[in-house]
């Protein structure tokens, strides 16, 4: 098994009342896409700010890309590329001079950089806008450019912060596209994000976290399974048969159904997903509830995550 | 001397980056330039009548002070530029490049004083042609201009520390207001003994009396410098760079706390 992108252990940080981390743990293999998945004050900001050594822990060991993030902070930073929750480009320049300026910094030459910035604006469809000050720019083009930015050097691990909050659909997709695209080129990233869609779309492997700690990880299937069955719903046609459904779908479930009655729906775990459809078709009929859709499926991240994370839970 | 060598290129694209600002607004060069020399006007034709100043012309009494004045306008350009870079994430981008760690700051710096010396030339051409001039010989005025980026500098230090504590943008607002009171409260458009006793006391203290009394001096101008000035022109700005560099040097590690 090849060395890990990252490794953290057991990192911890506090600030006055809060503990920011608590004993963080986290393995990424090269060349994957890792998510990390957590509500706002989780902690995912500040694993990352430890990671890209923009910050020390109180205690515990990271490295990132073979080189320990305390001791060798300036090889890790030949080897990141960071795009924060901001789009950390300066305003007063044009898209072209902010890469150019950001080359010039990771010591390319002028030529190389210029070069490079071409490439880049290029691949990120800012070529035809890389002239105009960033300041004319939408928010979907600053991350674009932001993100261009994190590329310059071709990082071995590219860390991104919360990368599409603030944008549009359109901008979203742009940021999952390039994400993608690296990802296929090789490049370990690690994303994190509050939006379960996204770690589903585009992590092989999720940490989620809670209270600077990692309360459950692994493919966004395992996860799904771990915290168990598939799940049967009910949609009746009148909002009167609610109690009823849910009544009849706890019987052959064997467990306790949630009901949505604004959604008219009812829903219940299930372990033998064919039994249970079998017996409970037959039985909505026999006890006259008019069921308007019967749906057979996994639980989704919102479940699993806020049963993780021991929420009340819903049913999304 | 690679470190070395790095640090000095590094620094030096942080300038080119703040010189390019200057050259993608060349509106906003202008207005700057001609705000400084706007002062000097209005002061020297709209006040300068009612000024009496022992053994000279108002406008000779009043160049030297305008120029210190426009110095210490370089704590809030620093300001607002530390504490934009902090609030947008380009400062944490830095810090997570592989870039001298000083450059960000000492780039910055030699760019504001190209600043500085671009607003002394356009306050010394309209001074000129209001006819002030310099009467103890260009060796004496060099030194005044000198003096006049040292303490410069000495605003840039406070400027960087104030942006890395206050970080709030808006604070560049009180900032920007205060400057004016900080700047009149000082023998830069009158002499501090026309005014209340202890109001009086600290215009001489202000580290810009210092300056303008000590260029005064060394233009041949008029004022009422005492021999000490040129001894407090330098004393001064050193003391503040002294507190202020450390304290933004601490501030700025603190950032990985």
């Amino acid at each position: 098994m090849p060395a890990p992108a990252v490794v953290a252990e057991n990192l911890r940080k506090r600030y006055g009342e809060t503990q920011a981390l608590d004993g963080l743990d986290l393995t990424v293999a090269p060349g994957a896409v890792h998510g990390l998945l957590g509500p706002n004050g989780a902690g995912k900001t500040t694993a990352v700010r430890v990671l890209t050594t923009l910050l020390r822990p109180d205690s515990g060991h990271a490295s990132v890309a073979g080189c320990d993030v305390l001791r060798q902070p300036a090889d890790v930073r030949q080897k990141i590329g960071l795009v924060g929750q901001n789009a950390a480009v300066d305003e007063l320049l044009s898209g072209r001079q902010n890469l150019v300026m950001f080359g010039r910094l990771y010591h390319l030459g002028v030529a190389a950089a210029r070069r490079r910035a071409d490439e880049l604006l290029e691949r990120f469809r800012l070529a035809d806008t890389g002239g105009k000050p960033v300041s004319k720019y939408s928010g979907g083009m600053r991350r674009r450019l932001d993100l261009a930015a994190g590329l310059i050097m071709a990082p071995a691990v590219l860390f991104l912060d919360e990368p599409t909050t603030g944008l549009d659909p359109r901008g979203r997709n742009d940021v999952w596209d390039a994400v993608r695209s690296l990802a296929a080129g090789g490049t370990t990233v690690v994303l994190t994000t509050q939006y379960l869609e996204e770690a589903d779309q585009l992590a092989g492997r999720i940490s989620v976290i809670d209270h600077g700690r990692v309360i459950a990880e692994g493919t966004p299937d395992s996860l799904k399974r771990q915290i168990g069955a598939d799940r049967i719903d009910v949609v009746v046609r009148h909002t009167a048969d609610v109690p009823a459904a849910a009544a009849l779908l706890a019987r052959v479930a064997g467990a306790t159904a949630e009901t949505l009655p604004e959604q008219r729906r009812v829903s219940a775990p299930v372990r033998d997903r064919m039994a249970a459809l079998a017996a409970l078709v037959p039985a909505l009929t026999a006890e006259g509830i008019d069921a308007e859709d019967v749906v057979l499926r996994r639980p989704t991240l919102d479940e699993v995550f806020l049963q993780l994370t021991d929420k009340k839970e819903v049913v999304a | 001397m690679t470190a070395l060598r790095w640090a000095v290129a590094d620094g030096w694209t942080v300038t080119l980056r703040d010189l390019t600002h200057k050259a993608n607004q060349p509106v906003q060069l202008v207005i700057n330039l001609l705000f400084s020399v706007m002062v000097l006007l209005m002061f020297s034709y709209l006040f300068g009548g009612a000024m009496d100043v022992p053994g000279g012309n108002y406008q000779e009494f009043l160049v030297p002070g305008v120029l210190a004045l426009t110095m210490v306008f370089g704590i809030e350009a620093m300001f607002t530029a530390v504490s934009t870079d902090v609030n947008r994430g380009v400062t944490d981008r830095f810090r997570s490049m592989p870039m001298a760690p000083s450059a960000v700051v000492l780039g910055r710096c030699a760019a504001d004083m190209i600043d500085a010396v671009l607003a002394l030339t356009a306050l010394v051409a309209a001074g000129l042609a209001i006819g002030w001039e310099w009467h103890n010989g260009l060796p004496s005025a060099l030194a005044a201009f000198g003096l006049l980026l040292l303490l410069r500098l000495a605003m840039l230090w406070m400027g960087i520390y104030l942006g890395l504590v206050l970080r709030n943008p808006e604070a560049v607002m009180a900032l920007q207001i205060l400057v004016w009171p900080l700047g009149f409260l000082s023998n830069a458009f009158v002499s501090p003994g026309t005014m209340p006793g202890w109001l009086g006391a600290i215009a001489e203290w202000n580290p810009l009396s210092a300056t303008a009394a000590a260029t005064r001096e060394l233009f041949g101008n008029p004022g009422w410098g005492g021999d000490s000035s040129i001894l407090l022109a330098v004393g001064w700005p050193v003391l503040l760079i002294a507190v202020f560099c450390p304290l933004a040097i601490r501030r700025y590690r603190d950032l990985s706390r």
